[in-house]
């Protein structure tokens, strides 16, 4: 493996993963900008199909070559995966190939039909998005009729005999209180309960403000999580909550707790570009592009970006940090989008040494791209509260600058 | 179930191992789980389990010093008991 930096040996995991490894574990590959929904937190801004997505043919070539790298599975997401028309032939094609399949999908659909031949299906499994417990809050956010849609395909899956497929939760101001109700929710359809944390990203960088857990909601968060964290999945996404253990570490959260980006996790976004993670889709963290720069393997063992990922960070203001070692300052997108250095604290610190910076309002570097739909969505989302939207940099507000 | 030097192990058919800088990676592509195996030697272990004669036999193969046997059948014990290596059935 080509690696920048020397590796020590033996030691704890979560400093060898640190390293980065030969291939990623966590390798989200979104299929299509394409999204038959418009939810105002999208972490990708899906809406319009690109014109320059990836063929068929492309995309089994990428699977063979998961295949040769021994990715043993994937996370496809999207936009909405099951509307690209080939979404079903791929599936079968990556688990014909040993590549294992998680896909996410807001469930409309999920048919019985499908939901059987899921079941029937060894390698693949399900993550149904939902969003609030109720339908008044997960509507809100996901659009109208999204609440009935993921209960029918949860049904369907139910009936069909699939276990454990997972029900999928963004964490957000208006569901903490429901944390209960979702695991009662995903208890019902024999469904295991994912926790994730809302990131400013895409769409979610313009509703952040208004969606993001409060200081009091983060602790209930975790102390619920501490309770249950044997019962949910979290994605590792809660690490910087750690910090409200004791010092020595005991309170930490099950999982790495280390940002994976480039390290153990990364995105192929549907046209072939490769981030560093998912929630970092932004140029800064763009590692190159599959049909320019060689391929998944070259660009994942040899990108700059990922070599820089994987040297030795500086924690700066976060390494006297008493919580330093269980929460390692957080989350570098979430950082990243709303304008914070990469070395300081996470926008959520809950000791709080992030609040001096946010309150002087640093200037968000925005998306570098957007696939939203631009008409009037059928059942898009109706905010429960007012968003307002902030401008997500100073030229947005410009007179000179159109659109 | 406890790994007994004596016995007949090999990796579990549902498992692959991917080798990495510091072990390797172990999948389970039915109960969907990662495992890490943090040396290289138990690695080479592991591999050698299936056409070893018994535990004994892949601990020798790999070059696993006696005073470490111990340490290593262990290791195994824990890949034992989340089904990452199962018993041979005798052909
Ligand atoms: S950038 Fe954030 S979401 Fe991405 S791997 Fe790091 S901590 Fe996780
Ligand atoms: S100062 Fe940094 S390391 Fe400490 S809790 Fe805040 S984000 Fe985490």
């Amino acid at each position: 493996m080509t690696i920048g930096v020397e590796r020590p040996q033996g030691g704890r995991l979560v400093d060898q993963f640190e390293y980065g490894l030969d291939a990623p574990i966590c390798l989200t590959w979104e299929l299509t900008y394409a999204c038959n929904l418009a939810c105002v937190h999208c972490l990708s801004s899906s809406g319009r199909r690109d014109p320059r997505e990836l063929s068929t043919d492309e995309c089994k070539a990428l699977v063979d070559e998961f295949e040769r790298m021994q990715v043993f599975y994937v996370n496809i997401g999207g936009g909405e995966p099951t509307v690209r028309p080939d979404f079903w032939e791929l599936l079968d094609y990556a688990v014909a190939h040993h590549v294992g399949v998680k896909f996410s999908t807001n469930g409309f659909r999920i048919t019985p039909e499908r939901a059987e031949r899921l079941a029937a299906t060894d390698y693949v499994d399900v993550q149904i998005s939902l969003d609030g417990a109720t339908a008044a809050v997960n509507d809100a956010v996901r659009g109208q009729g999204t609440y009935d849609a993921a209960l029918r395909a949860m049904a369907n899956l139910r009936a069909a005999g699939m276990k454990d497929f997972k029900l999928s939760v963004v964490c957000t101001r208006h569901n903490i209180g429901q944390l209960d109700e979702f695991k009662a929710i995903a208890d019902t359809y024999g469904a295991q309960l994912r926790l994730t944390r809302l990131r400013p990203s895409g769409r979610g960088a313009d509703v952040w403000d208004e969606l993001h857990p409060l200081p009091h909601q983060q602790r209930e968060l975790y102390d619920w999580l501490v309770a249950n964290g044997d019962q949910v999945l979290t994605g590792d996404s809660f690490f910087h909550l750690s910090a409200y253990g004791p010092a020595d570490g005991s309170g930490a959260l099950p999982g790495l707790n280390l940002c994976g980006a480039g390290r153990v996790v990364c995105l192929v976004d549907p046209v072939g570009d490769v981030y560093a993670c998912p929630f970092a889709i932004h140029d800064q963290f763009l590692a190159g592009n599959l049909r320019e720069d060689g391929g998944f393997d070259t660009i994942w063992k040899t990108a700059p970006l990922f070599l820089d990922l994987r040297s030795p960070q500086t924690g700066g203001a976060c390494t006297s940090c008493s919580a330093y070692d269980s929460c390692r300052g957080g989350c570098m997108a979430a950082k990243f989008f709303t304008g914070l250095p990469l070395d300081g604290p996470d926008p959520e610190c809950v000791k709080g040494n992030s609040e001096g910076t946010l309150a002087r309002d640093p200037e968000r570097p925005g998306s570098s791209q957007d696939h939203s739909h631009t008409g009037t969505v059928r059942n898009a989302p109706v905010p429960l509260t007012l968003l307002r939207t902030r401008p997500v940099s100073a030229c947005d507000e410009s007179p000179l600058v159109a659109g | 179930m406890p790994v007994l030097p004596g016995a007949a192990w090999e990796l579990s058919p549902s498992v692959s191992l991917r080798p990495e800088p510091f072990g390797a990676l172990a999948y389970d592509f039915v109960t969907r789980k990662l495992s890490f195996l943090k040396s290289p030697t138990l690695v080479d272990v592991v591999r050698r389990l299936g056409d070893a004669a018994d535990v004994e036999d892949a601990l020798l193969g790999a070059g696993v010093p006696a005073a470490e046997r111990d340490r290593y059948v262990a290791a195994l014990g824990t890949l034992a008991a989340s089904g990452i290596i199962r018993e041979r059935q005798a052909a």
